[in-house]
């Protein structure tokens, strides 16, 4: 569904854009540490309760990890990852969701009008009624997020809360971390703090700590500091964009398409304006002569 | 708790061991990131595995479970031979300059006393020597007379090398010495840490002497009263501290007294027993606040009979049930099972009812088979519960649990359905001390009833009985008070009045005997205004306060923080006396002046003591008494005569011990620990069961509770029951992750799926692989469709800790096989 209280940047499949330009939003985003998470899950349960998403069995293969992936009914999930490094150990959590990408590549895969949205405050949102299950936003998506329903076939993930933000409060998730983790604010202050944060980390030993936020993308409406600059430790892409075969698709080939579609008729119409419908040739029998 | 949940932001370093604060506790977890981020205080983590606190630690150290007491042994002797402990601290605050008896003496494993036929220590050699000249405390305060306490620690603390410390616990030197290091950092009077535990040390048959380690070595390096410091016990479950606070123990009545034991047949008698006696009134002069037991104990009489207690017959104190023996958990099932009470020469019948509210023993209790097997004895028993509990149903136990056949069984079953925590008002009081008053969110379902309901309705039909039928000792149950507005269903508002206490007769002031402070009826301020002449009421000293004529204060929420340290005074109400933080005189010096001014407990201002509520006579200038005011000698115990296992700790191996001690082969285990010996409590030992194996839980699960959950998330987060193996131990026996597992004991096996992990970690013992496996505790046979799972008490031994009958569920051994 989409919130008709915030205003629509970007809309999927459309081609001449869908800004209105009538309200200005600051850009949201939230702030992960995955240096304080503990992975105690409050906000694993905080999405499916307030996104009233159906209960999906686990099943125990070796891990504290509840799932294997995101699924349609599973949003949030934090990913566990055990790493040797100088003879120490350490155990990764990271909360793993959509990172609404101010680029986002499911919404440029997407063919179908208006099934994937971006509002101008950077939330990507998806509108089930509209989408028609193609999965062609799975390609467009370097974070493997877009997951979908076994039934209805429609996609569905982390929608940043847009019906808790529209209306001045914080994601589920980010009101429900025990130990202040997480947090929500503008884009631009939640990297205000990663990097402070960042800064503090160095100090204190973590050489390569790091804020990821990759451009690739254009950044991301999920900011995380990661306390080793290894974000491929955390099951994170080292580089992540949109794929070429997308972007060459609908910023070149589809336009393209379009617009030799549009030739094509064009082409029909002059050419039987020009030269009129196709006539049988001289000496048929039964005809009659050509008349001028 | 001696501080609290926010005080630990104070903290320049933090101890965890023997818990997994960051699992089990997370939302008072983020007092430890605030002290991390704020004032870059460091975590140390020291844990048979890498836990989820490991995970976000500033240093982790292996040890094998059971072997902290070494590994705290070790830190007391870096402390003490690198001069790395806050010397006048220990002098003013401590009993390190007392003399000893010479006839106290410790060798091979055995402290003097030791009586091989009662498997008991005679204590008479545990105590002070009198200084000849005064008959007061005999003292060093130079600490160099090789009899004085601090001399007496050096020498029993110096076989725990580091070099021992890697043979018994496996830790490696280098790793151990920087715990030292990080840990004896906080020496200084301007540097403070504190140690937090929870079951990882209270489960074990040596558990009180690991804790009093860390308590010595926290006296040691000055942290005991400081904010930031102190020994900071995380309780095992919400209100497990109001229900030890409220008697839930059998040795206890509310607010700490005893339990009246049969042979104390006046309350003179009582007393005589129960009141530490100071050994002259000399040096270090102690308030011994004990010596105010009376007044707790007549108020705490007159709410239990109310106008019936009167003088003339000792307050009704004939009435009050004794105990002739021991009545803890093991005792209890032992005797069911038995069907006779082995206390008394096994000459009285064992229990043939039992209620059991909102407790789960076959899935709680160690050895579960015997758990089972013992109720299966019973005439009758009732279950409390909000859900269908192993326990409720443990006549269709499956038969791996080794019960007898339902048909068999002729216990007849009472299921009385109870409200959870979300459908109750009334107070939970928290690991700080904390009363906080909670309003129920939603109302009990079908016919659930309230726990103060259903209590009072069974009481109210047994003292029926008793009018009608008469019995044993009629008048103990008649005499019984029961005033409150709706006798069947009390407001637990009113219940709390009655703990806190109120005046029956007027209360003078003790300075001017014209001023009266309190008029019959009213409530009173604390327990400072308590009798013993009957003219006052009061349900539990130590909560008194909680409820005064401002109202009620256990639901005060002011955030009001003038000194930063995050005391909250007026936020709820924090026994005793809505203290923060315990023993705050030894925050300061001899002159009464903080040892850290930016970190004040209290402080004299040259009329009184200022800062936290004092836990001193606010009056009473510096050198008036000891910082430890309800010991008699007033200060803080290096040396404790207290103990059934000895005044100073001693690495013991656990029962089931995976090698003989280093330090004294003849001695492997503790030689008073509690074990119990009926036909279904059978010992392994390492050559069939050759791994040690630990129990825990895990954070998305609460004990026994959440696998009952119907559809929900909670049951999902955790994807099921497993066991944690290290990656080497697998390979070597083919075990891949996922795969299923059998892990077995004496007492019987499980299956599994396995969790092949580094976080276990490889250590050396003694110069042998000894390998530790462990799972989670959460599941058993009772539970959601789907969600079932092996209970984990299943192998677990009937021993325990002699002071306190807590059983090892920590450390005991197993076998591991591919399932």
């Amino acid at each position: 569904m989409t919130v008709q209280a915030l205003e629509i940047k970007r809309s999927s499949a459309a081609m001449w854009g869908t800004k209105t330009g009538l309200r200005e939003k600051p850009v949201v985003s939230k702030y992960i540490d995955t240096t304080t998470c503990i992975g105690c899950k409050a906000c694993e349960a905080a999405c499916q309760e307030w996104n009233d998403l159906k209960t999906v069995a686990t099943h125990q293969e070796g891990s504290y990890q509840t799932l294997p992936h995101l699924d349609a009914d599973f949003w949030n999930l934090i990913r566990f990852n055990e790493r040797e490094v100088d003879g120490g150990l350490m155990w990764l959590m990271r909360k793993d969701q959509c990172m609404h990408c101010a680029e986002p590549g499911c919404l440029e895969a997407c063919p179908a009008p208006g099934a994937i949205v971006q509002y101008a405050n950077g939330i990507v949102d998806v509108d089930p009624s509209k989408c028609i299950g193609c999965g062609y936003c799975s390609t467009g998506c370097p974070f493997d997020v877009p997951k979908f329903h076994k039934k209805t076939g429609k996609m569905a993930k982390c929608t940043l809360c847009v019906d808790r933000v529209e209306v001045g409060l914080e994601p589920a998730c980010i009101k429900a971390c025990p130990t202040g983790c997480l947090q929500f604010g503008s884009k631009e202050q939640m990297v205000a703090m990663g990097n402070a944060r960042v800064s503090q980390l160095k100090g204190a030993g973590f050489q390569d700590a790091m804020l990821y936020d990759p451009q690739g993308v254009g950044g991301t409406s999920v900011v995380t500091v990661l306390g080793h600059g290894h974000p491929e430790w955390y099951d994170l892409p080292r580089d992540p964009h949109v794929p070429l075969l997308v972007r060459a698709w609908k910023s070149i080939l589809r336009p393209l398409g379009v617009l030799a579609a549009f030739a094509a008729v064009l082409g029909v119409f002059g050419h039987y304006a020009t030269y009129g419908p196709k006539e049988p040739p001289e000496g048929d029998a039964g005809g009659e002569g050509r008349t001028k | 708790m001696t501080n609290g949940w926010v005080d630990i932001k104070n903290a320049d370093v933090i101890l965890a061991m023997g818990g997994n604060p960051a699992e089990n506790h997370p939302v008072g977890f983020k007092w430890f990131i605030e002290a991390k981020k704020v004032r870059g205080a460091k975590l140390v983590v020291v844990d048979p595995r890498f836990t989820r606190t490991a995970a976000v630690a500033d240093f982790y150290a292996p040890l094998r479970p059971g072997t902290d007491i070494a590994f705290l042994l070790g830190l007391i002797r870096y402390a003490l031979n690198n001069g790395r402990y806050q010397e006048d601290y220990v002098r003013i605050h401590t009993n390190g300059p007392f003399i000893i008896k010479n006839e106290y003496s410790f060798n091979d494993g055995l402290f003097s006393g030791w009586d091989p036929n009662t498997k008991q220590y005679v204590k008479d050699s545990w105590g002070y020597q009198a200084d000849p000249k005064s008959t007061a405390y005999g003292v060093d305060p130079t600490m160099q007379n090789p009899r004085c306490v601090l001399q007496l620690l050096k020498q029993h603390v110096d076989r725990y090398t580091p070099e021992m410390v890697e043979r018994i616990c496996g830790t490696p030197k280098d790793k151990f010495l920087k715990v030292a290091e990080i840990v004896t950092s906080t020496h200084p009077a301007n540097r403070v840490g504190t140690i937090t535990y929870a079951l990882g040390w209270t489960q074990h048959s040596t558990a009180v002497q690991i804790i009093r380690t860390a308590a010595m070595l926290q006296l040691l390096l000055g942290n005991v009263g400081m904010p930031g410091g102190g020994v900071d016990a995380f309780r095992g479950h919400s209100n497990i501290q109001g229900a030890t606070d409220t008697a839930g123990n059998t040795e206890i009545l509310p607010g700490y007294l005893k339990t009246p034991q049969g042979q104390f047949q006046t309350l003179a008698d009582y007393y005589k027993a129960a009141i530490p006696m100071t050994l002259n009134q000399q040096a270090w002069p102690s308030m011994n606040y004990w010596v105010n037991y009376p007044k707790f104990m007549v108020s705490l009489l007159k709410s239990v009979y109310g106008n019936a207690a009167t003088k003339d017959n000792d307050w009704g104190y004939g009435w009050l049930p004794k105990i002739d023996g021991n009545y803890s958990w093991m005792y209890i099932f032992d005797d069911m099972y038995r069907g006779s009470s082995m206390r008394v020469g096994g000459k009285e019948t064992g229990p043939e009812g039992f209620i059991t509210f909102g407790m789960n023993p076959v899935g709680l209790g160690p050895n579960s088979k015997k758990m089972i097997a013992a109720l299966s004895k019973l005439k009758w028993m009732v279950v409390v519960e909000n859900a269908e509990t192993e326990s409720a149903t443990f006549w269709k136990a499956p038969k791996e649990y080794g019960g007898a056949a339902s048909s068999q069984i002729q216990t007849e079953v009472f299921m009385l359905p109870a409200a959870n925590f979300a459908e109750k008002d009334g107070t939970f009081t928290n690991s700080a001390r904390w009363l906080q008053w909670k309003w129920k969110a939603l109302d009990p379902p079908g016919q659930a009833k309230m726990d103060q309901e259903i209590l009072s309705r069974l009481f109210l039909a047994v003292q029926n009985l008793y009018r009608k039928e008469g019995g044993a000792v009629p008048e103990a149950v008649l005499n019984v008070t029961w005033a409150y507005a709706n006798p069947v269903n009390p407001d637990l508002a009113e219940v709390l009045k009655e703990m806190s206490g109120k005046a029956l007769g007027d209360i003078k002031d003790p300075k001017d005997p014209t001023k009266v402070l309190k008029t019959a009826g009213q409530q009173l301020d604390g327990f400072g205004q308590l009798q013993d002449d009957g003219s006052t009421l009061c349900g539990n000293w130590l909560h008194s306060g909680v409820y005064t004529e401002a109202g009620n204060n256990a639901q005060r929420r002011s955030t009001a923080d003038p000194t930063g340290l995050g005391m909250f005074h007026n936020w709820a109400f924090s026994w005793p006396a809505n203290r923060r933080i315990m023993y705050n005189r030894a925050s300061a010096d001899a002159n009464g002046q903080p040892w850290d001014p930016t970190r004040v407990g209290i402080r004299w201002d040259g009329a009184k003591w200022v800062g936290d509520v004092p836990d001193m006579k606010p009056d009473a200038p510096p050198g008036t008494y000891g910082a430890f005011i309800m010991l008699p000698e007033g200060v803080g115990r290096l040396f404790a005569p207290a103990l059934n296992d000895g005044p100073f700790p001693e690495h013991y191996e656990a029962v089931e011990a995976p090698i003989a001690n280093p330090l004294h082969p003849k001695v492997t285990s503790n030689p008073t620990a509690l074990i119990f010996k009926s036909d279904q409590d059978s010992f392994g030992t390492v050559d069939k069961f050759p791994y040690v194996c630990t129990t825990y839980r895990l954070t998305e699960h609460f004990h026994y509770w959440t696998k009952h959950q119907a559809g929900g998330v909670l049951n999902e987060l955790m994807p099921g029951f497993f066991v944690e193996i290290p990656e080497p131990l697998a390979r070597q026996k083919g075990i891949a992750n996922g795969s299923k597992v059998k892990v077995s004991s004496a007492r019987g096996a499980i299956e599994g799926t396995a969790m092949v992990t580094n976080r276990m970690p490889t250590l050396k013992i003694d110069g042998k692989d000894i390998w530790h496996i462990g799972f989670p505790i959460h599941w058993g046979y009772a539970a959601e469709k789907g969600h079932t799972g092996p209970l984990a008490n299943f192998l677990t031994p009937s021993v325990g800790d002699p002071n306190t009958w807590t059983p090892e569920y920590k450390a005991f051994l197993v076998n591991l096989e591919k399932a």
